[in-house]
């Protein structure tokens, strides 16, 4: 059976019987970056064919179909003609700031994917406090479209600025609130020993009607976070032309464009992982039959597989429903959002304690 | 000065949008001026698209001008067409034929649905979906092949010709009409799942734009704009002419004078449109399609008013005519001129997405503005 | 009561939404209910009034049936038609108007049929041809009768 886990220990022991230590560790370093890199790459050119067939199919369109098999390379030449346009920096704009921005902006999504389990025992990273470094990490991002703003010297680029960053500020608490609501029941920050408490059912299951709402207000702040239809506020086509990279073009622009896809899995993948088990195969109680043929399918398949309908899900937001105001927005998190959540951790805690959840 | 630095002395953004923006549905120039997020001021600056139609028709012989109104408002171009043979006809004193009669009031009425429907699923797009506007362009399409069946056009028809039609109808033309009808009533209530009952649809509507009756009278608002408000300006129950008066339906006026009240006008009207059609499509006497008019057209001196309601208001033709066979002077009231105007009234206080609400709402078609 | 207005509030906002998510998700679902057209491999049929260009038919012994009147190119809103005409000595020996050039220019044409509506002798008609694209604009500047074609027999 294909195992990524087996794959990841025999390249390990391979490299430590052929080099000597210090090696081993810097060419496992170089490889990781690369498998890093490359899965982005792929990730960002899947999920954008991905959003165009799934908008397509919901508008009664085709979506494309011409480049290669049902227009599987669209999206590469798409990025072919990206990366061969002129990078145009504008006149007033600040430099250095304009085109630090976009590598900001994807180094931030780059450093999430350390502590996202893909499957059984293959991580980067199994950082003991892996949520919370998630947590902090995801908020540098603004800060790169803050830049992207602020020295694109366009106004349209400056309100997107600004409302993205009060949007992703706000938007940060109750993603928060709701990843506590799951640290409180398996008593760990660490992604693996989450992930490990799934193992005889997944939270969204276990935990009753509280961790649906947590599951919820979760996908509504990630939908927020990442910037997406109803919540693009950022870029609001119709009122901001594109936001925040009104002036970017070429590969910066790209690199805006893959940081937004890019950031959708990671946030999905964080959905999965803690909610909906990562790994973890769907086991009910003991059916032993059952269990074991969900434990045949690779462990990988089902961090995939459930991170995947979590990006539909977000998807689907996106090709259904008109975008909020500024105001409501905010009133979404702070009137409706925030207390909800506040009110469930409360619960859950009640729930933790008392042992409800098992 | 200040202006051009991009703020004003009360450190107020002014920001350009237009002539080239996607919410502003053409080459709309607004000038803006932004405390934070709330619109200030709104400044519309004309003139991108005008192609001088009104100096240009002078030229023009009465069976020629009326081809160019079809660029004008686009989207109801048979009804502009119709405006001009009405004048036309005003001034030759001709009476047209009652079967072209009944084909002009129900292509009026096609083209009021599918004007509307393009404007639903714009409306969606301006708030930031954009699946409805596929929806809406399915059903339109349906339009558009009973347009080209007939008509020999999609968008710019010139097929109402003073005299009556240009051509008689093609076989197939009531049959496909009902099957529209039956396919359109089947999904309108697509419509109102997908934008009209959803939440956050709703309230980016609602309270948002408003405008007063008695404001929206002094400012000339027409069409569904003007009755969002309350305001009974329905041309076809005013001045019947053709066959409305005698037709069955119903001004549909809504007291709210927001965004929503607007769009609900036009939600409804869609329904009344449907009735008018059913009413007539059964029925088209037999007979000449058009009426026996000389080969060349000379408009007796004076002048001549006509008067239509399309899918944005009150259209009126003033032809001025020396005897000759081309007119003086034309001038075109055109509605989206009139709604346009009260675009600062109706923005000012409310947040920049508030803006795209309210210009979808009020429906503008920017050549006919600029003409 | 205030709980109430709240829960009431969340309670419809949900209900709304997947009311939406539900259509999207039927389209989503029934791949049947596309309607776009594969554009070049499969062509529109399109109407027989159609009117994407104006040409003139022309029989098997390329004869057409212009008498180069020139009420076509006065019908012409915006000039589109240029008709050059040249003196023709018939079988009875007698001097007689014909059409030399007929220059027909698509890319002012606005297809709107007054042309048409105009000829006396039916000469011109509207074709249903609606790919016009071309490399060269001048190629848009279309000469409608033959080479060497002449008058039908008994079209005055
Ligand atoms: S269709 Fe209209 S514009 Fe074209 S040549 Fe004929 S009269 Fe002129
Ligand atoms: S095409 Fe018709 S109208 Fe034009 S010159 Fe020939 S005969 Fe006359």
């Amino acid at each position: 059976m294909f195992s990524l886990e087996k794959l990841v220990s025999i390249i390990q022991a391979w490299l430590q019987s052929t080099l000597r230590d210090p090696w081993a560790y810097v060419v496992v370093c170089v490889m990781v970056g690369v498998a890093a890199i490359a899965l982005f790459a792929i990730l960002g050119l899947m999920l954008v064919y991905m959003e165009r067939k799934v908008a397509a199919h919901m508008q009664i369109r085709l979506g494309p179909n011409r480049v290669g098999p049902m227009g599987l390379f669209q999206t590469t030449a798409d990025t072919l003609k990206l990366v061969m346009k002129e990078g145009l920096t504008p006149d007033g704009a600040d430099k250095f700031l304009f085109n630090l921005a976009p590598f900001m902006v994807m180094i931030a999504a780059m450093l999430i994917l350390a502590p996202i389990a893909f499957a059984k025992n293959f991580q980067i990273w199994d950082i003991s406090i892996g949520v919370l470094y998630v947590a902090a990490v995801s908020s540098v991002a603004v800060i790169g479209i803050l830049m992207a703003g602020w020295s694109s010297n366009n106004k349209y680029s400056l309100l997107g600025a600004m409302r993205s960053a009060a949007q992703i500020v706000s938007y940060e608490l109750s993603a928060g609130l709701s990843i506590l609501a799951i640290v409180i029941l398996s008593g760990s920050l660490k992604i693996s020993d989450i992930i490990n408490s799934q193992a005889d059912g997944w939270w969204i299951i276990k935990g009753h009607i509280p961790v649906i709402i947590a599951f919820i207000v979760f996908i509504i702040a990630v939908t927020a976070e990442t910037n997406r239809a109803p919540f693009d506020l950022a870029e609001a086509e119709s009122e901001l032309t594109a936001g925040f990279h009104t002036e970017y073009s070429g590969m910066k622009f790209a690199l805006f464009f893959l940081a937004e896809y890019i950031n959708i899995f990671i946030g999905c993948a964080i959905g999965a992982t803690i909610f909906l088990g990562g790994w973890m195969p769907f086991h009910i109680g003991n059916w032993e039959a059952f269990n074991h043929v969900m434990d045949f399918i690779p462990s990988s398949l089902w961090f995939i597989g459930k991170t995947v309908f979590l990006i539909f899900l977000i998807m689907w937001f996106r090709w259904t429903f008109p975008r909020l105001r500024v105001d409501q927005l905010l009133n979404l998190e702070w009137k409706y959002l925030l207390p909800i959540s506040m009110v469930n951790l409360l619960v859950v805690t009640l729930m933790a304690i008392m042992g409800w959840h098992l | 000065m200040l202006e051009e630095l991009g703020t004003n002395d009360q450190g107020d953004m002014i920001i350009n949008v237009g002539p080239q923006h996607p919410s502003t549905h053409g080459v709309l120039h607004l000038v803006i001026t932004l405390h934070g997020e709330t619109v200030k001021k709104v400044e519309p600056h004309l003139g991108y698209i005008h192609r001088s139609i009104e100096k240009m028709s002078e030229s023009l012989s009465y069976r020629q001008f009326s081809y160019v109104t079809s660029r004008m408002d686009y989207l109801s171009s048979h009804i502009n067409n119709h405006a001009c043979a009405l004048a036309v006809e005003k001034g030759l004193q001709l009476e047209i034929p009652g079967r072209a009669q009944y084909i002009r009031v129900i292509l009026d009425e096609l083209t009021r649905i599918a004007s509307h429907q393009l404007w639903w699923g714009a409306l969606a797009m301006d708030l930031g979906a954009f699946t409805p506007f596929f929806y809406s362009f399915r059903e339109r399409e349906m339009i558009n092949e009973v347009m080209e069946e007939t008509c020999g056009a999609r968008l710019t028809m010139n097929y109402i010709v003073p005299g009556g039609v240009m051509f008689d109808l093609h076989p197939d033309f009531q049959k496909k009409v009902k099957i529209f009808l039956a396919e359109f009533k089947s999904k309108i209530h697509e419509y109102n799942e997908l934008v009209t009952g959803n939440i956050i649809f709703q309230n980016r509507t609602k309270g948002v734009g408003y405008i007063s009756k008695e404001n929206a009278i002094s400012y000339g608002m027409t069409g569904p704009s003007g009755r969002g408000s309350g305001f009974k300006c329905d041309v076809r129950k005013l001045h019947p002419y053709e066959l409305y008066d005698q037709l069955k339906f119903e001004e549909i006026t809504e007291e709210g004078g927001d965004a929503f009240a607007r769009y609900m006008v036009r939600i409804r009207e869609m329904e009344q449109s449907m009735n008018i059609i059913e009413q007539l499509i059964d029925n088209i006497p037999e007979g000449d399609f058009q009426a026996k008019t000389k080969a060349v057209l000379k408009l007796p001196k004076g002048d001549f008013y006509s008067r239509v309601e399309t899918a944005r208001g009150e259209l009126g033709v003033y032809i001025v005519s020396e005897g000759g066979t081309t007119p003086y002077r034309i001038k075109y009231r055109s509605p989206g001129f009139s709604n346009l105007s009260a675009l600062n009234d109706l923005a000012v206080g409310g947040k920049l997405g508030d803006l795209m609400a309210t210009m979808g709402t009020l429906d503008l078609v920017i050549p006919d503005i600029d003409r | 009561m205030f709980l109430k207005e709240y829960f009431k509030t969340v309670y419809q906002t949900i209900s709304s939404l997947l009311t939406g998510m539900r259509l999207t998700g039927y389209y989503f679902t029934h791949t049947k209910e596309i309607i776009t057209q594969q554009y070049p491999e499969t062509k529109p049929v399109l109407a027989d009034r159609f009117r994407g260009e104006v040409i003139m038919p022309h029989n098997e012994t390329n004869e057409h049936r212009c008498t180069g009147c020139t009420a076509c190119e006065l019908a012409c809103p915006n000039g589109t038609i240029k008709i050059v005409t040249k003196n023709e000595i018939n079988a009875e020996g007698k001097k007689k108007k014909a059409i030399d050039t007929f220059v027909y220019r698509l890319e002012l044409c606005t297809m709107c049929n007054l042309c048409v509506q105009a000829c006396p002798s039916d000469a011109i008609i509207m074709s249903n041809a609606f790919e016009h694209s071309v490399y060269d604009r001048r190629l848009l500047t279309k000469v409608l009768n033959k080479p060497g074609s002449k008058i039908m027999e008994g079209v005055e």
